[in-house]
């Protein structure tokens, strides 16, 4: 009962962003400011991350491929196939919960206590479309910031193999190996699915929460809680469909 | 002018406004006071419009709230201002873009007008060393003035302030009154303002509602109050050890 209530509430919260729209010029001005805290701002944290995963990710394939048998190639082909089909999109938006998630249900939950969202309301404005429609748009430009995660992820790995004393051509052999563009495909199809749930369930908590100050860290906890569960469910159902 | 008719409001089942008749007048300064709780952020809000009433019609200048359309509403709502409680100041802004902001979002003059005339609102609440500090830079008194700056600068006819003055201390918070006061004049704005501050009441109540528990228990200016035979408003006004020594 109370599930399907909010539920129903995030789905008519997203209808609302997107009616009775503000002005044009303001919602450049906001879409803007969001590319810069949502994406731009994200970039470093999420280099950092993939380039060192994507070295553990070749260790631990190199340590379970020692069998003489086994080519070398075939650990640039598994850290390939991890990175782009799993580590990068859907590990990276898990983290991204926590970042860009608790700074949007921290900063939107800040206006709501402060009835900043009531001044807005109060002079007329679609505060919906204000805050939140901005932000799912600037989150169009993810698979950027997912495609950073990729590129270094590769080349973590590539590094750490260089220094394991693995040959570099077997590697970067292993990742030209048996390529399927499909892969991509599902990889990007899933990163914009959770880049739309990254801007609106955060928005949702923050715009929809009660209380004072000390409540505003409590959504942004439940927030993560959400966005992280509705994520891996919603990878699982995407990687059914496409890939079963 | 803004009257109510018989209004009725309710969270859930418990009741907050019961049966409230009562008028606000043009140019004057309208208070509604009573205790914590008695009602008056709820009544303010559906003046508003931020809540719905249950039952009763409110009449914006003859304009009745009832069977309103949403572009009607739209209309009377941006003939309001309001000062919030805290403020409400949008802290990423700057005092100057905090009051430029319902230009800015609401209307198609150019940037110099809009600029020209956040500025004589800036300068009218005596703010002008201070446009460039964000909120978090001013005191409370300095916020309370940028928050009534941005109330009056699309020319609202009806002016809503919460509590303008808690949280001031009492020389500051009688500036902010007279403040308001002058601009309801000035401006001949329909304003009424939330209070708990006997303070407020004595120095600009020209038309006084005294709520408690949801009930409309008394109406009338600051004068008659202070004589007023009503058990209720007596308690409520001679709830100060100081006054009730002072009262002759
Ligand atoms: N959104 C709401 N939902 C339920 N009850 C509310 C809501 N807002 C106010 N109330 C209740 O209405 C009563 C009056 O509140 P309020 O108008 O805020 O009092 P005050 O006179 O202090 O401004 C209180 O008992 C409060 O608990
Ligand atoms: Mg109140």
């Amino acid at each position: 009962m109370g599930i399907l209530h909010d539920i129903g509430k995030y789905f008519l919260m997203i209808k609302l962003s997107f009616s009775k729209s503000c002005k044009k010029e303001v919602l450049y001005k906001q879409i803007f400011k969001e590319i810069n805290d949502l994406i731009l701002d994200s970039i470093q944290i999420v280099s950092i991350l993939s380039f060192f995963i994507g070295g553990v990710v070749s260790i631990q394939m190199a340590l379970n491929l020692e069998n003489p048998l086994l080519s070398k190639t075939l650990i640039g082909y598994a850290t390939r196939q991890s990175v782009i089909l799993e580590f990068a999109p859907t590990f990276i938006s898990i983290i991204m919960a926590g970042k860009v998630g608790s700074y949007i249900t921290s900063s939107i939950g800040t206006m709501r206590v402060t009835e900043q969202i009531d001044a807005l309301e109060v002079m007329g404005i679609n505060s919906l479309n204000y805050l939140v429609f901005p932000k799912v748009i600037a989150m169009l430009l993810y698979p950027f910031i997912i495609t950073i995660a990729m590129f270094l992820g590769i080349i973590g790995g590539l590094l750490a193999m260089t220094l394991t004393g693995v040959p570099s051509e077997s590697y970067i052999q292993g990742i030209q190996m048996d390529f399927e563009s499909y892969h991509i495909t599902y990889s990007y199809i899933k990163t914009l699915v959770f880049a739309f749930v990254l801007a609106t369930v955060p928005s949702y908590h923050g715009y929809y929460m009660k209380g004072g100050a000390l409540d505003v860290g409590k959504a942004s906890t439940r927030s993560f809680y959400w966005t992280s569960i509705i994520i891996i469910i919603l990878n699982y159902i995407v990687t059914q469909l496409l890939l079963a | 002018m803004i009257e109510v008719k018989n209004i009725y409001k309710s969270f859930d089942k418990t009741e907050v406004l019961n049966k409230i008749e009562t008028v606000f007048y043009r140019g004057k300064t309208n208070l509604i006071i009573g205790q914590s709780g008695s009602g008056k952020t709820v009544l303010l809000k559906c003046l508003l419009g931020l809540y719905e009433v249950n039952s009763g019609e409110i009449l914006y200048d003859g304009i009745s709230s009832k069977n309103m359309g949403i572009n009607e509403k739209l209309e009377i709502s941006r003939q309001m201002g309001m000062v919030f409680q805290g403020s409400a100041l949008f802290d990423s802004m700057n005092v100057l873009e905090n009051i430029r902001f319902p230009l800015d979002m609401l209307t198609e003059i150019d940037e110099n007008e809009k600029n020209e005339r956040a500025l004589k609102f800036i300068e009218r609440v005596n703010l002008k060393d201070a446009i460039e500090k964000l909120p978090s830079e001013l005191s409370g008194g300095m916020q309370k003035r940028v928050a009534i700056a941005r109330a009056i600068v699309m020319n609202p006819k009806y002016l809503f302030c919460d509590e303008p003055n808690s949280g001031l201390d009492p020389k500051t918070a009688i500036v902010i009154d007279k403040l308001i006061q002058e601009i309801t004049k000035e401006y001949n704005i329909t304003t009424i303002i939330n209070s708990h501050d006997m303070n407020s009441v004595i120095e600009i109540g020209e038309n006084i509602v005294f709520l408690k528990e949801g009930l409309k228990i008394w109406q009338g200016t600051n004068k008659e109050i202070l004589k007023s035979k009503n058990k209720e408003v007596d308690d409520f006004v001679y709830s100060s050890e100081l006054l009730k020594k002072l009262r002759v």
